[in-house]
Order: structure tokens, then sequence, then C-alpha cells
């Protein structure tokens, strides 16, 4: 049904702990860093709480200005992303505010581990991006459509700004409370929006 | 009759869901729909009519958005008046003959207040206000606070609603499935917190439907002592052909509702996906219900931003460390403004097993109220422990209390008249539990009689402010035996008195009583247990006293608190014993050929413990100095060069840089009087905007390991703060981080204002969205890619400034 928010919530998706590594800065061996790495994973583990909001809107182009159902884009990276596209998914994801709230803490005793923190969000969210992006290819196989790769404002020529339309259509404070600052940043920060693209072809 | 008189015998019937049948008329996605009560006054009133008629007591205005970020000045007050025209004009056309009401509705902001967000907590109390005076000068009978998911920004429309109108208040929390909040409270937490405000009436609406909210609701009956409200959503969304429906239908929805008002819900109504359906089978199925009495439930507690903290048969833990008082590292933080350092000493507290902190930042030469603000907002993003605030000035206990995210303990009061009616409207406005020392003008009485009696006194005077007993904790005064050895027997029997006669729980400082003595841990432990055993709830201690932790931890075994011994079992374990540290000692010899000292071995293999204990014994035989110039500098250069090297990773060059100053600080504290070999001053900020400050962090914890001077000015820094701060100390350098694309603007401004005002300076940028040509393009002296390049650049400043 178009237009209509729905929420989901999700239980912590499987954790790459490779992933973690590569987002501290790791790119080789580092064993000594397990036990650390492992400690931190189970103290985030209690504080992860996954939410997706999401809507459907039909996609319109006239060549120039995409119409994405909510709002008009002059994006050319967008467009091309969605070329052949009828349908959009519309989504925000937030892995909850605890993880933010354990950087903060760890920033003023121990900055490795809130850089493990961040590393952890990191790897949350987008673990979290994967599984919905996942469900929907799911849900479009059963009507033998294909998805496109997620795209998110920042991306490309997208303008963050997009964010602000993107807030309101999809209520993201009330459904999962995800909030917006004034610079556009998100809150909780270990959070992503995006448009999926659902085409035929 | 006043909605308040209603609500105490009857059933309150509430409204349903507005937004589903707006929808259904034709608002359009993203159209703000608080217009429509000017632009669609008819139809907006129509489905408050059919509220009424459906047997709504209370209807809500169309205002859940209605406030001035999402509105000017003038259309808001359009929109409030046509709103609550539109309430009134359905109530007076509708043919029900039940008693109704109107209630000003208030949603959240949708911002998210700081430190999570960037929104401040006084801005949120202002834009509340608006709204609020509006209401209440357009003649709404009740303000409905609702769908709050933020319990700080509930406080917010609290106070706000509070200080702007004398309507009654009904407060409304949504709850996730986790039966939390989103930013992290339990349903006690916040009974705590909305009760100590004063809110008429509390609870539950949104998220989920009435099964779902059951739980949450059934916390709420257990800790409330004002009415309950539930107004749940109609289940969960789903599709069905290509209609959305809610999955749980009007019969079913009234059944569930109906089982929480027999167990006690006093006001009750739908949110999302319900319809005047909704509310007629609530009604029709919960007619012959008889209302539960809500009771007074006599709860002492406390609360954060998570949880509630009960003063019960279970001993309270109050860590006293964050107190300048005979601290002298303690007093040079307070004063050189090092929040850090009062930060780690509530973490360390915490992990001691603490329950609640004290928090007295009291010095003569700081501006303690500025001080106490910030250490109580800076302690409840960090902690999630309550706080205590300790202070005798009330300007500053107004500030703390205000800031503070949940019912707090005030320390403290007295039998003084003075004291009194200086704290306790504090208390009754803003919440709290309320420390009351039994003295008084003439001094503390010598006897428990005497103290029972200012004890009585106390009460008497807090109950003309409205404060009740149990808001109010004694403590009865702990004086040194060696003054006088019937000192403590007289405190001992005054609890057992005030615990007996007044039913009231009591609060020790333990540690006076040993004042004078030799080996004090070892009297301050046995005054506890004896205390414990004559009814102690608290008590304001040393977590890292050995003694003390000894005894709660025996104490709560023996006493039965704890299942299975097991939380003595784990304590005992973790008690330190002589043959382990022989057999680190062992392992240590056997690779220490690698290293040039065990020292460096530690510094370089990040093992914090180890480097400061290290150091300390080195102590013994080195000059401090030494110790930096031939042990510690080369320990971190070795990683640097790895890390350059990319031999060694980030976390593992943060874990060397986290040895190497667990062992600068010991080296700071037995360095009295030495000047230390601090380099040129190094100011550091993340710039306005922008609040991604890890990469900030680091690169300040590596400076200040190589002697730098850094002045961390923190995230979201404005231009002009950074420039004041280069300017006052003639900062040789100054580094600036940015993460977002969108926050560069805001370093480039600062840039220009530093070349302005502190031209002399060497500015070095980084962050995640620079690079080396974005750099020269906004004026940087110089681009780091990482922690160590800021580090080489810096240490090059430094030497050409010897020159």
């Amino acid at each position: 049904m178009e237009n209509t928010v729905y929420t989901k919530i999700y239980a912590p998706p499987h954790l790459n702990k490779r992933e973690i590594l590569r987002y501290a800065g790791v790119r080789g061996d580092a064993p000594e860093l397990e036990a650390l790495i492992d400690a931190c994973i189970a103290e985030a583990e209690r504080e992860v709480a996954c939410k997706v909001c999401f809507a459907y809107f039909s996609v319109k182009s006239d060549g120039e200005t995409l119409d994405l159902g909510f709002t008009k884009t002059n994006s050319v990276h967008l467009r091309k992303n969605l070329l052949g596209c009828e349908s959009i998914v519309l989504f925000a994801a937030t892995v909850g505010l605890g993880i933010d709230r354990l950087i903060t803490r760890y920033s003023k005793v121990s900055p490795v581990k809130a850089l493990i923190f961040q590393a952890i969000g990191a790897e949350r969210i987008e673990s979290l991006c994967e599984v919905f992006a996942c469900d929907v290819q799911k849900e479009c196989d059963e009507s033998g459509l294909t998805v496109r790769p997620r795209f998110s404002p920042g991306y490309g020529d997208l303008p963050l700004e997009i964010q602000k339309e993107i807030f309101a259509v999809l209520d993201c404070p009330r459904k999962i409370g995800l909030s917006l600052n004034s610079s556009l940043l998100m809150s909780p920060t270990k959070s992503v929006t995006a448009i999926i693209g659902i085409t035929s072809e | 009759m006043k909605i308040t008189e209603y609500i105490k015998e009857n059933i309150l019937y509430l409204d349903g869901g507005l937004g589903t049948l707006l929808q259904a008329e034709g608002l359009a996605p993203g159209e703000l729909p608080e217009l429509w009560n000017i632009t669609h006054a008819e139809k907006i009133r129509k489905i408050h009519r059919d509220y009424y008629n459906s047997g709504s007591n209370l209807v809500n205005t169309n205002t859940f958005g209605a406030n001035i970020l999402k509105f000017s000045k003038e259309e808001l007050e359009k929109i409030v008046c046509s709103a609550i025209a539109n309430v009134r004009a359905a109530a007076e056309e509708s043919v029900a003959t039940q008693p109704k009401w109107v209630a000003l509705d208030i949603g959240p902001t949708g911002r998210m207040l700081k430190p999570y967000g960037d929104f401040d907590f006084e801005d949120a109390v202002a834009v509340f206000a608006e709204t609020v005076k509006l209401g209440a000068k357009y003649g709404a009978d009740v303000i409905f606070i609702e769908t709050m998911n933020d319990s700080y920004e509930t406080k917010a429309a609290l106070l706000a609603a509070k200080e702007n109108s004398s309507l009654p208040v009904f407060v409304s929390n949504a709850y996730g499935a986790d039966g939390k909040l989103m930013t992290g409270a339990s349903p006690a937490a916040m009974v705590a917190l909305l009760e100590g405000m004063g809110a008429d009436a509390i609870g539950v609406n949104c998220s989920l439907g009435p099964k779902a909210l059951g739980a949450v609701v059934e916390e709420y009956l257990r800790y409330a002592s004002v009415p309950v409200i539930l107004k749940p959503n109609a289940g969960l969304p789903k599709v069905v052909g290509s209609k959305t429906v809610y999955d749980v239908m009007p019969e079913e929805f009234a059944v569930d509702v109906c089982e929480l008002i027999g167990k006690g819900v006093r006001a009750a109504g739908g949110c999302c996906g319900t319809t005047p359906e909704y509310i007629s089978a609530l009604t029709r199925a919960s007619a012959d219900i008889k209302p539960v009495e809500t009771t007074k439930k006599n709860i002492t507690c406390v609360s954060s931003y998570t949880h509630a903290v009960v003063f019960d048969e279970e001993p309270v833990l109050i860590g006293e460390r964050i107190n300048p008082t005979g601290k002298k590292r303690f007093k040079e933080a307070l004063k050189a403004h090092d929040i850090d350092y009062i930060l780690k000493e509530g973490i360390a507290q915490e992990e001691k097993g603490v329950h609640i902190l004290d928090v007295n930042v009291g010095l003569p030469e700081i501006d303690e109220v500025e001080m106490i603000k910030t250490a109580v907002c800076e302690l409840q993003a960090i902690t999630n422990l309550p706080l205590q605030i300790d202070t005798s000035d009330p300007k500053a206990m107004e500030a703390a209390l205000r800031r503070y995210n949940g019912k707090a303990m005030i320390n403290s009061i007295n039998g003084k008249k003075e004291s009194m009616e200086a704290v306790l409207p504090l208390a009754k406005k803003y919440g709290g539990l309320v420390v009351a020392l039994t003295l008084d003008e003439s001094g503390i009485p010598a006897s428990a009689e005497g103290r029972l009696e200012i004890a009585k006194k106390i009460l008497a005077e807090a109950e003309k402010y409205g404060i009740e007993k149990e808001d109010i904790i004694f403590d009865p005064l702990a004086l040194t035996i060696s003054a006088d050895n019937k000192a403590a027997r007289e405190t001992l029997r005054a609890v057992r008195l005030i615990r007996t006669e007044l039913g009231c729980h009591t609060s020790l400082g333990v540690s006076n009583v040993s004042f004078g003595l030799p080996e004090r841990d070892m009297v301050n432990g046995t005054f506890f247990a004896l205390a414990l055993s004559g009814g102690l709830s608290a008590a304001i201690m040393n977590p890292y006293s050995a003694e003390m932790m000894k005894t709660y931890r025996t104490y709560r075994a023996l006493a039965g608190f704890d299942d299975n011994c097991a939380e003595y079992i784990e304590f005992a374990s973790s008690m330190p014993k002589q043959v382990s540290v022989a057999a680190e000692t062992r392992t240590q010899t056997s690779q220490k050929e690698e290293f040039a000292s065990e020292l460096q071995r530690a510094v370089v293999k990040g093992l914090k413990e180890q480097a400061a204990k290290l150091t300390l014994s080195m102590l013994a035989e080195n000059a401090p100095l030494d110790i930096v110039q031939c042990e510690i500098i080369p320990a971190l250069n070795t990683v640097g060069v790895g890390f350059e090297n990319k031999t060694v990773y980030l976390p593992q060059l943060l874990m060397s840089a986290e040895a190497a100053k667990a062992a600068f600080e010991v080296i700071k504290a037995n360095m009295s009087g030495e000047k230390s070999t601090n380099k040129c001053a190094f100011v550091i900020a993340t710039v306005k905007g922008d609040i991604h400050d890890i990469g900030k962090n680091i690169v300040k914890l590596l400076l200040e390991n190589y002697g730098f001077a850094v002045t961390d000015l923190g995230r979201d820094v404005a231009p002009e703060a950074v420039a004041a701060e280069a300017v006052r100390l003639r900062a040789p350098l100054v580094g600036l981080s940015a993460l977002m694309t969108t926050t560069v603007p805001a370093m480039e401004e600062t840039i220009v204002l530093l070349r302005k005002e502190a031209p002399w300076c060497k500015i070095v940028v980084g962050g995640a969205v620079l690079n080396r040509e974005y750099a020269d393009a906004i004026g940087a002296d110089k681009y780091a890619a990482d922690a160590m390049e800021t580090v080489r650049y810096a240490e090059e400043i430094n030497e050409s400034l010897g020159k």
C-alpha cells in the first residue's frame, strides 16, 4: 500500500567481526586485539536495538526531474540508479542510542574502546541495512521484480537536504526514535536512510 | 466538576487516533495536519464530535506538532486558537451526556536533545512554553503531553506546562517492545520523574497494541500514586489487498483494554489506528467495571534516565568521591575545568558497584552554578546512575535539578528554617529525594531522641510544601568516636528510632565515625555493619574502601539478598591474591628480552595497569623526567613508527597511548613542584555543527603523551570560541576536525577568523571528509591524515619555536 509507513523491529543481525576490525582500522592479523574486541561486542550487544521504518512510493522521471512520490530531485546519480524503476522503498534504519552512549562514555576513559564501539556501531547498522534490503529483495522475488543497490542522501549528487523530506514523510522520530539535527546529522548516529529502487526489468 | 476530581471516582474515557482518519479525509503525505484546524475546521470538528458521541470524556486538540519550530508565532496562535475552538464546539454539538473536557495535545518536537542531539534543554522548554501559554489563553481544560519517547524531552514539556499554566497536566510516554523508552527509561524511572514534578495523571500511548503494552502498564500501576493512562494503538499496521489495516479489531481491543482497567488503569482511549468505533466498543465493554482505587504507594526512590533506585530493605551505596574536599588533584581539575577528570571518577565508582553518585563541585574560586550544571549534564551523558546533588548553594541546587534527567537526590537540608525555606520549594518543583540532616539552629543534639525531634520538625515543615515523608531521607549524622565514645551508639539508636517511629529511611556519611583514628577503614566497616543491621537504608561512602565493600557484600549475602551467594562469590574471587602476582612477574621476566625494559614492554603492548604499577616502582630510584625521556617516549616512538609502517593498527596505537597515559598520571601525581616537560600549547576542537569527535580525542591523547599542553574545546565549537582560546593562550598550534561535508564550511569559517584574530598560529586539520587539496582550499597550514601525522607536525612546529 502506497505511502503507509511501516515499522519493523529486527533481532540483531549476524555479527561480522572482520568488518568490525576493518572499521577499526585493522588491515591484517591482530590477535592481541581479540579479547578486547570480544569484550566490547558483549557489552554492545545488550545496547543494540534494531528498528526500521519504511514506505513504498511510485517513481516517475521526465528525463531531468525525478519525482520520488514524496519529493522531487534533479540528482543525476539517483536517476541513473533508478533508471527503469516503477517504484521505490524509502527506509530509515537505526541500531539505537545505546551505542552512542557507549562511545561517549568510553571516549572519556578509553579511546581505544570508543574506537571499537564506533566500529561495532558502523558494522551493526550496515548489517541491519543488508538484512532489510534482503527482505525487500525476497518480497520482490515473489512478484518477479528485482531491486537496485540502496542509495543514500549524500551519495553522488543527491544532496543531504533531502533528509528533511525523508524525515517528514517517514515520521522517523515517532516511528523509530530517529531525529535530524540542524546540520542534517542523524541522532542516534548509527542510522541510515536510503532508497531502494524496484523494477520489473 | 474538575477533571482531577472526576477521575478519582470514574474511568475517564479518552479519544482515539486522528492521523489515519485525516488521511482518509484526504490529508496528503508530508502535509501538516495542524493547518487543517483552520482550513478544514468542519472535518476536524466532526472527528472530535464522533469521539464525544462514542463516549470520550476528554478529547485532544489536533495540535500534536503545533510548536514554534514548525510554525511562525502568528500561525501557531491561530492554530491553537482554532484547534481548541474545534474541540469545544464538538463538545457542545455532541448529543452524548457524559462530562466533557478539552485537552491541549502536545507531542514531541522531533528534535533530539543534547548531548546526543543539538537541541538544548532550555530551548526545548521554551518551545513547549509557547504552545502551553496559548493553550491556557484559549481555554483548554488539560495539558496532554503524549507520545514522548525521550525522558529528557518529557521533562522539558512538563516543566513548561507547570511554569506557564495552572492546568492539570497528563503525561503519556511511548514505549518500545523492550518495555523502555527509546532513550532508555524504564516505567519506574518515568513514574519517579513525572510524579516528582507533579503530573496529575501518567501513562503510556502509541507504539503497540493493548496486549503488548500490558507489562509496561502493570509497572506503572505498581509504582504510580496518581491515575494511570492507557492509549494503545490498534495493534500493528499490515497490508490487506491494497488497504492498510491494523491487526487488532475494536471488540478485541476493548477486551484487552478492559483487562487493564480491571487492574487499575483510570484513563483509557486509543492511539494510531483506533477510531470512534474502538472507543464505542471500549465504553460499552467497560461500563460495568468498578474502577480500581488509585492508592498511594509510599515508595522512596530516585531515578536516572534509565532506571529507578528504590530505598527499601537492600542497602544503597552512594559514591562520595566526586568531591574536592581534601583532594588536591580534584581541586586542580576543577580549577582547570577538567570535566573529564570528574567523569572518570564517576565511571570508576560505577564500576566498583555504587548505586548513586554524589556530585559536589563547590570551590570558593569557581562559579559553582555553572560548574555543577556542566558536571550534571556531562555525568548523565556517560553514566546511568542516579545523581545526588551535593551543594549548599540554592542557586547551584536549582541549576542542577533543572537539568537533571530524572529524580535526583538532594543533599541536603537541615532543621534550620533558612535551609528548609531555600531548598524545599526546589524539591517540590523539580522533584527529588531530600536528604535531611538532623541538626538545627542549636546544633546537633547529643541524644538520639533529640535528633528524632528535629526529624519530626522537618517532616512537618516539608508537609507544608506538599512534600510527603517518602521523599525525605534522614541523615542522623555520624560523629567521631575519638571525641566522644558514645557518639556512634547514639547515631545507631537514631537510625533505629527514625525507622521505627517515623517509618522513614536513613542515610549516613559513614566514614566520619573514625575521624582521628588509625586504620580508619576497619572502624568504618564495622560501624557500617552495625548501622545496616539497625535498619540503615543508604551510605555515602568510598567504594575504594576494601572494608566497606567487604561489609556490603557480606551483609547482602547474610541478609538474604544475594541468591546462591553468587555476588559474594564473584566479589570474593576478585580479591587480590599473592600467588597470581608472583606468576605474573614470572611471565614478564621470560619475555623481557625483546624490550629495553618492562615499562617499555607494558607501553608497547598497551598494558595500562602494569604500566602504572611499573612506573610507580621505578619512581623509587629514577627521576620522573628520566622515566618519561628514557622509557615512555621511546616506547611510544616504537609504536608510532610501527603505525606509520602499517605493522601496528589504530586500536593498538591507542592501547599503547592509554598505557602511556596511565604512566604519566602516576608521574604527574609524584611530581609536585618540578617543572613538567610540556611543549607548546595546542588548542583542539571539532568544528561547529559536528558532533563526531572520536578522531579528535585520539589526536588529543597522542599529543598529550608527547608532552603538548592540549586544550580540548570539545565538539560543536563555535569559531569565536576557538579564536578566543587561541588568543588567550597565544597558542602556536590549533587543530580542527570535521567529519561531515556539511560542517566543512564551519571549519573554513573558523580558519578565516583565526587568521584575523590569531595570525601567528599554525592550523592543522583532519577528518574523514578532508584531503590535502580540500585543506589547502580552505586555507589550513597542514592536512594530517592520522593522529601520528599530527604529532609529527606539532613536534616540527614546537622545535621551530625554540630556534
